[in-house]
């Protein structure tokens, strides 16, 4: 697929702006619980700021790949079929929670609605994370899901698409919320976030192996044999009937060279796994300031995950292409 | 919106290729919307193809000319510097400079016309005018496939007859990639197919129509007779011939003298009846009888020939009936020999001359018809033999394409397939007499100041008296046609007409007039070299063709050279006719003419190029455009169309529907003022269905000839024998040996003359091969037709050239790997002649010692109306640069062409391919200076949303 | 239940691309018009096409085929292409089973595109909506065209009639009969779209001439290879000697 920019942004800058807010949620949680220094209103109050800004910036990045962005409004109507139209309805509904959950924080209008067993008041921005968590994880569902769930992309249809989706942006939210911690001086959450970041850059590491290894080993279903119906093994298109390029050789092929994009793939790695880790792990084992560092980590892992969103489009293999290999 | 299809259809017929389908089409608020084919149209029944589905781009590309423009002073020709002038200057300095050469010397104003389908009127013009000097395009085209079987069968393939592909069972099908009868073609090979019938291909590349073919024989280019010859030699040496059709209707029978010192070798022997004056075959020849055992007049009742063997007349005259001749010719053409020449195995050899055979001879086909022949025997049915063969371009753009020709043509007559069901069948107004009666003068005094040509401009010689040459046999035309350099060179030879002119050999001229030919592009060869001729001048800064006007409706390469450039109309914008004069659209059923009328109005200042040789005849006071007193006759072409006839009173005009005054008759009768309409209102045609008992056999159909006599589409009614044996070529080949009492070769043409003008067909390399070394120039080359283009004409239409933007040489994948060279790397192509650079593309498709590529893609930068970025240019190349025009030979320079027809040889040239240099331009090599936009051209736009009706937006 | 499909045999296509520029002329100026075309006259000239014409070349030299091969939407009877578009302007005819496009609800997400694995929807790169074959619904329905003309541009336009239309439900329309008689299959089976069109395969006529049919009874050699008799006349044996 030829990777689209617009569509790169928008699943990584909310990816991360769901990780942050997954990451504020389970500190104050924590905090609740008294496992963690109970964070701050504002702290919170700012961080949501900060995850909304990464949702708008998504959201205005995914307007660059509609043809008729004034009418995306019609995007919401077919939610009963369509993954698009599912993370259509939940990515703004996530982000009014994220706005209410930051508001109420800041206003620090949080009343107890009640107390539940063992004494645990039941206070509005806890219901509003609880909430905001659970549409975050939709959220990675449906943005994965538009990938995964289109069956000839083979190296897109798989459960890895969404356990991908979700673990690397939660641990580019996890990194980022740790150096948003870190800066806005909530020491007692560093060490927190940091090893929570890491556990999700290790797992993702491991899961976006997974991936790549069974990408490696995929056959494809369609070839073409099946695609013109020519039970012969060897067949060679001479012409696709046009010189001068379509739609249909501009959107599916990436036009990039093999050694690019083994490339891309070292870099991704690189970048959004082994150096975030890397520098996450200096923070715990070290006494550097760790606000330099970890916005170090978090804009590297972020360019990494840019890398790899590029990848994942580069390497998913449309059966359409079989039909456009000659210009002649 | 609007869901209307359109407001108003009018019907027409399509020239975005020369097949000219039935059109409608389809206005909504005065512009084209739709263009669909016209159902009820004969030739396309109601389909379209890729170009003709374009036809509205055609009328908004900005490559349309649109005024009359003159070259600026000082300018270049060849760097399309213009300016506009008005009609009424054109006329004026057209008259003028006209009017002195016609006063003076007709000869030095040349003529020449390429892919148009008016030669009855531009003919008419060339011949009132009085100059020798005009042809249209059949010379560079393929008229080795009108001489060689018109020379044989009395017609042709091409737009003269084709394969009856209804009744056919298995068809052949020879060098032929897209054709002139384009639609009609596939419908009725689709048709073919899906009755079960069996299709073969003999090509050395498998596209098109060879694609659905039910087997593909590659063959090496130019062998092709090699092949022919050891079919024939196969099927008579198995008695798969047809013995009773030959008797009958060939020249099989006929005894030839074959007394080496008589005057009369290799002459037929005829009886002592007076000898018959006209231009047919007098009936006078003679059979060894097997009844009696003695020689009698052909066709005497009851007499049967001896075929073969060998006779001695009383006088001791030795002879041999023509079949022996033809025996004792394949003799040594075997299929082993002809492996070897063809790259084909001789099993395939021998089985496809026993399919041939065993088909046409097992699954005879009678229809309950009853017919007479010429000699008054009565026939209860008519009989034929399944078995149809088409072939082109393949067969003639070769040097030795006549005689392959000839070799097809009496394959065909050996299988019995002559007009008959399931074979080969005419149109009219073919069959004519071998050859058919034109004739040019036949020496320079048929050239007067002042008066028109004495005798036809184009004609068909039957011996060496009628060539057109002077007492020292030198040409009177310039292109040398008719002349003993190319004696049957019955279409003319525009492809020489430029370097002739340039080198002023045999005489230099004054004006040379293009009409719709790209002759400094891809009907040139040797396209570099002759661009630079446009442009040579001589010491005196003269330049060397002092002249030069192009009528054209787009601004092609040729333009650019022009020193005035008429802008014509398009197709939808003007009159037309598709005339009997010319080249009519005549079915096997009978004949068939149509019309074009125009749907829109012309674009600018653009005028239909009949307008302007009407009114050029009217001021030149030509005497078929005037009346006695010297005044215009005819207000313009429809009304010239409508009330011109051959001669006063002879009833026969161009257009040979509802003539008479009411519209009453048909081919021949008085003017009909309202003809035109009539036409309009029967969907553009003229159709005219034959008795069935006229429609087959028409070689020898009594009542057919009769018909045919009646309403002058022939003056003589005599049967047309197929000319197993060309009396015609060896009195040629006489004449070259000094013996009989026509006119001498001059000596330095003596061999060639006899070499080639065999009265038998035999094969000999093409003459390019046998002047280049084979073993540095390993390959043939040549090009094909791709069927969504027309020649360079539409690269500027918006939609087509998406289809073709560029074109690459298509290399058998073993033969390019052999030459270290990938898939779509940029390599040279070189011939003895030039090199181009290009693009390989690898094919399993094509056979290994042959390259091909698709035809005129390539175009010349900023030509068209294109940016110079356009692919075209970039990428695209034109692989007329690497083909010569002329051949070396002992005396200077010859034509590279047939050297009976003049046939000009494209597909003969032999490369070698290699890699270009890393670090070379990734772009086609030469390339030429950017021509720039002309005046009144519109702009290009970048970005088209056509939407008919609405401004073209919706 | 209708479903109108097209039916390409490529027995008898022979890539004229009459069926392309046809469509493309016939659609421009129709309801899923106008089709861009960009840099019409300059490098690499590029548009909306809604039919494009391929060539393959299948096996080695000298056994190799040619085959031309014509595609636009297939029209699938499962359209992956539909239940993933986000504003329904992507949808299957109840009627007809005729997959459209809505131009005004388009918002040009080329989600749908992704998901057909035929590569035949095209995003037009100036009204920035999705477009496709559409079976010429303005065609078909059409009822100021006369009965005959109401079929789709490129089956009027082919001169091979290799493109047969009709209803793939009716078992005894044009176009399910050619599929069962003629080995009709569709394209990629492998993923359970159910293509409406259909394409029907090469089918080769051949024919075996046996050694004793090339030579009959009345073979003419019979008569033409009698050399005539020698004149009674000329030298004989008789003339020179006695047994
Ligand atoms: N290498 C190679 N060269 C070849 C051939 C080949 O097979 N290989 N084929 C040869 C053959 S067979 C032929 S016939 C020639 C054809 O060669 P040409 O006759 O030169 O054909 P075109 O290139 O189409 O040029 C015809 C001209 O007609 C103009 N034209 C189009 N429509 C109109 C109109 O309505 N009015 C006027 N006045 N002009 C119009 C076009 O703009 C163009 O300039 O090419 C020959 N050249
Ligand atoms: N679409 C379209 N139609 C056209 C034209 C066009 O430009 N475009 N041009 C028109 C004109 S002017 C003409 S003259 C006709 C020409 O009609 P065709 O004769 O069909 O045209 P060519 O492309 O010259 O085809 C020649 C074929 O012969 C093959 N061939 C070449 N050399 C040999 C050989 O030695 N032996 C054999 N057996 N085959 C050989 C080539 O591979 C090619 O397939 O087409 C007319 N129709
Ligand atoms: S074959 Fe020629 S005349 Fe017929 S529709 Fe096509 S372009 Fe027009
Ligand atoms: S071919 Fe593609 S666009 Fe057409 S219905 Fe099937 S999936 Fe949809
Ligand atoms: S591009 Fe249009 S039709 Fe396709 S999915 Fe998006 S909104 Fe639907
Ligand atoms: S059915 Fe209509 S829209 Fe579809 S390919 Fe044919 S002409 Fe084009
Ligand atoms: S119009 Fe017919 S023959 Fe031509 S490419 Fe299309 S399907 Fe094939
Ligand atoms: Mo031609």
């Amino acid at each position: 697929m030829h990777p689209a920019f617009s569509v790169i942004f928008l699943t990584t800058l909310i990816g991360a702006g769901q990780g942050l807010f997954l990451a504020l949620f389970g500190a104050e949680s924590l905090g609740l619980l008294g496992v963690l220094p109970a964070p701050g209103s504002e702290f919170l109050a700012l961080g949501s700021l900060i995850a909304l800004i990464f949702l708008v910036l998504g959201l205005v990045a995914s307007f660059f790949h509609l043809g008729r962005p004034e009418r995306a409004w019609r995007t919401a109507t077919k939610w009963r079929t369509s993954w698009l139209s599912r993370e259509v309805i939940v990515l703004p509904a996530f982000m009014g929670v994220v706005f209410l959950y930051g508001v109420a924080h800041w206003f620090g209008f949080n009343p107890p609605l009640g107390t539940l067993a063992g004494g645990y008041p039941v206070l509005p921005t806890v219901l509003l994370g609880a909430l905001g968590a659970l549409l975050a994880i939709v959220l990675y569902i449906t943005t994965a899901m538009i990938y995964a769930c289109i069956k000839f992309l083979q190296e897109w249809h798989s459960p890895l698409t969404v356990v991908n989706y979700t673990v690397l942006g939660a641990a580019s939210g996890f990194t980022l919320a740790a150096a948003y911690a870190a800066w806005a001086g909530a020491a007692g959450l560093v060490n927190f976030l940091v090893t929570v970041a890491i556990v999700l850059t290790v797992l993702g590491l491991a899961t976006r192996a997974a991936s790549l290894v069974r990408n490696s080993r995929i056959k494809a279903k369609s070839t073409l044999q099946t695609a013109i119906g020519v039970k012969h093994p060897k067949i060679q298109q001479k012409s696709q009937g046009f010189m001068g390029g379509s739609f249909n050789t501009r959107e599916f092929f990436h036009h990039v060279s093999a050694a690019f994009l083994r490339g891309m793939k070292w870099v991704f790695l690189l970048a959004a796994f082994v150096i975030p880790a890397i520098l996450l792990l200096v923070v715990l084992a070290t006494r550097v300031d760790p606000t330099g560092v970890l916005i170090a980590a978090f804009v590297t892992q972020y360019l990494g995950l840019i890398a790899e969103r590029w990848f994942f489009f580069a390497q998913a293999n449309h059966p359409q292409n079989i039909y456009y290999q000659s210009v002649a | 919106m609007a869901q209307t299809p359109s407001q108003e259809i009018k019907n027409t017929t399509c020239y975005m290729c020369a097949c000219r389908c039935g059109i409608r089409v389809h206005l909504r608020d005065g512009e084209v919307r739709y263009i669909d084919g016209n159902p009820e149209h004969p030739i396309n029944e109601g389909v379209i193809c890729a170009k003709g589905a374009s036809g509205i781009m055609k009328q908004h590309s900005p490559a349309r000319l649109t005024q009359p423009l003159r070259r600026k002073a000082g300018a270049e020709r060849g760097d399309g510097e213009f300016e506009p002038i008005s009609w009424e200057e054109t006329f004026e300095i057209l008259a003028e400079r006209l009017g002195h050469i016609r006063e003076t010397d007709p000869k030095r104003f040349a003529l020449f016309t390429g892919r148009d389908q008016m030669q009855a009127l531009t003919g008419l013009f060339a011949k009132q005018f009085g100059t020798p000097n005009y042809a249209a395009h059949g010379g560079f085209c393929s008229v080795n496939m009108a001489a060689g079987m018109i020379y044989t069968i009395g017609g042709s393939f091409w737009e003269f007859g084709g394969p009856d592909l209804e009744r056919s069972k298995l068809f052949v099908m020879i060098g032929t990639a897209e054709d002139h009868h384009s639609n009609p073609l596939k419908v009725a090979i689709s048709k073919f197919k899906r009755q079960g019938g069996r299709f073969i291909s003999i090509n050395p590349v498998r596209t098109g129509y060879s694609a659905i073919a039910d087997e593909w024989v590659p063959i090496r280019p130019g062998t092709d007779g090699a092949l022919l010859l050891a079919l024939i030699h196969e099927i008579m040496s198995k008695g798969l011939y047809d013995r009773d059709f030959l008797v009958r209707y060939s020249n099989a029978g006929q005894l030839v003298n074959m007394d080496e010192d008589s005057d009369a070798f290799g002459m037929f022997l005829r009886s002592d009846a007076p000898p018959a004056e006209g231009c047919y075959d007098a009936q006078d020849q003679l059979w060894w009888d097997r009844k009696t055992g003695r020689p009698v007049q052909t066709h005497t009742p009851g007499a049967d020939p001896y075929l073969l063997g060998e006779f001695t007349l009383k006088d001791g005259t030795r002879t041999k009936p023509a079949f022996q001749l033809l025996q004792d010719r394949v003799a040594e053409y075997t299929p082993e020999w002809a492996e070897r020449i063809t790259g084909i195995s001789a099993e395939d050899i021998r089985r496809l001359a026993h399919e041939m055979g065993v088909t046409a001879r097992d699954q005879r086909i009678e229809l309950p018809i009853a017919w007479t022949d010429s000699w008054g025997e009565e026939h209860e049915s008519v009989t034929g033999n399944p078995v149809s063969f088409h072939a082109m371009r393949g067969l003639a753009a070769h040097s030795n394409g006549f005689h392959t020709i000839r070799s097809l043509s009496i394959l065909m007559s050996l299988l019995g397939t002559i007009d008959r069901p399931g074979g080969f069948r005419h149109k009219a107004p073919f069959p004519r007499p071998i050859p058919p009666c034109a004739r040019t003068p036949k020496g320079p005094e048929g050239v007067q100041a002042g008066k028109p040509l004495d005798g036809m401009v184009l004609g068909w010689p039957a011996d060496p008296d009628d060539l057109f040459v002077d007492d020292k046999g030198e040409p009177v035309r310039l292109d040398k046609a008719f002349s003993w350099e190319y004696p049957l060179a019955v279409h003319g030879m525009m492809h020489n007409a430029i370097t002739n002119a340039w080198r002023g050999d045999p005489y230099p001229i004054d004006t040379l007039l293009i009409f719709m030919a790209n002759m400094a592009w891809n009907s040139t060869m040797n396209t570099e070299e002759v661009r630079k001729m446009l442009n040579d001048k001589d010491d005196n800064g003269e330049y060397k063709i002092p002249f030069l006007v192009v009528a054209d409706a787009f601004q092609s390469e040729m333009t650019a050279f022009a020193d005035l450039i008429l802008p014509d109309t398009t197709y939808l914008e003007r009159h037309d006719v598709m005339s009997m004069l010319d080249r009519p659209i005549s079915e096997f059923d009978g004949p068939v003419d149509s019309v074009r009328i125009p749907v829109v109005p012309p674009k600018g200042e653009c005028k239909p190029f009949q307008e302007v040789l009407i009114e050029l005849g009217s001021r030149l006071k030509l005497p078929a455009f005037v009346n006695d007193k010297g005044e215009r006759k005819y207000r313009d072409y429809p009304d010239f169309v409508v009330n011109y006839e051959t001669e006063p009173g002879s009833g026969i005009g161009f257009l040979a529907g509802w003539r008479g005054k009411g519209g009453e008759k048909s081919l021949r009768g008085e003017p009909n003022p309202n003809q035109w309409e009539m036409y309009a209102q029967n969907n553009c045609v003229f159709q005219y269905e034959l008795p069935r008992s006229y429609q087959y056999m028409r070689n020898w159909n009594k009542g057919y000839l009769e018909w045919s006599q009646r309403n002058r589409i022939t003056r003589f009614g005599e049967p047309i024998l197929i000319h197993l044996y060309s009396e015609v070529l060896m009195k040629f080949r006489a004449a070259a040996q000094g013996k009989g009492p026509s006119r001498k070769a001059p000596a330095h043409l003596a061999k060639r003359v006899e070499t080639f003008f065999d009265p038998l067909p035999f094969y000999y390399d093409p003459l390019e091969y046998q002047s280049t070394n084979k073993h540095t120039y390993p390959l043939a080359a040549i090009t094909q037709r791709p069927m969504a283009m027309y020649h360079s004409w539409d690269s500027q239409n918006a939609w087509l050239r998406q289809i073709h933007a560029h074109n690459l040489l298509y290399v058998n994948a073993r033969t390019a790997h052999a030459a270290g060279i990938q898939d779509e790397d940029w390599i040279w192509v070189e011939s003895q002649w030039g090199r181009v650079r290009c693009m390989a593309k690898y094919s399993e498709a094509v056979e290994p010692g042959t390259v091909w590529t698709w035809n005129a893609i390539g175009k010349a930068s900023g030509a068209w109306n294109l940016t110079p970025r356009a692919n075209e240019s970039r990428k695209g190349f034109l692989l007329n640069h690497l083909i010569s025009e002329e051949l070396p030979s002992d005396d200077g320079p010859i034509s590279n062409s047939d050297p009976v027809t003049g046939q000009a040889a494209w597909y003969d040239v032999r490369v070698r391919i290699y890699k270009a240099e890393e670090g070379e331009p990734q772009e086609t090599s030469p390339q030429f200076k950017p021509l720039k936009p002309y005046p009144g051209q519109s702009t290009r736009a970048r970005v088209l949303n056509f939407f008919a009706g609405l401004g073209g937006k919706k | 239940m209708t479903q109108l499909a097209l039916v390409i045999d490529l027995n008898v296509c022979v890539g004229c691309h009459a069926c392309v520029t046809s469509c493309k002329e016939w659609n421009t100026s129709g309801d899923a018009g106008p089709l861009v075309d960009q840099n019409p006259y300059d490098a690499d000239p590029t548009g909306t096409f809604f039919n494009r014409v391929q060539s393959f070349e299948v096996g080695e030299y000298p056994n190799t085929e040619t085959v031309h091969f014509p595609k636009s939407c297939l029209h699938c009877e499962e359209p992956p292409c539909v239940p993933v578009c986000p504003t329904g302007a992507s949808y299957k005819r109840e009627s007809d089973g005729i997959v459209l496009v809505d131009y005004d609800k388009c918002i040009g997400c080329k989600y749908c595109s992704w998901a057909c694995p035929y590569g035949v929807r095209e995003v037009d790169a100036e009204r920035k909506v999705m477009t496709k074959c559409t079976l010429c619904v303005d065609r078909i329905y059409n009822e100021e065209l006369p009965e005959w003309d109401r079929k789709p541009a490129c089956v009027r336009a082919c001169p091979t009639n290799a493109r047969l239309y009709g209803d793939i439900h009716d078992p005894e329309s044009v176009v399910s009969k050619a599929i069962r008689e003629a080995g009709g299959y569709q394209l990629m089976p492998e993923w359970g779209t159910k293509p409406a069109n259909h394409y029907l395969p090469r089918r080769k006529t051949q024919v075996t001439i046996r050694e004793d049919e090339v030579e009959r009874a009345d073979n003419p050699l019979k008569i033409d290879s009698q050399l005539p008799k020698p004149g009674q006349e000329e030298p004989s044996l008789d003339d020179v000697t006695s047994w």
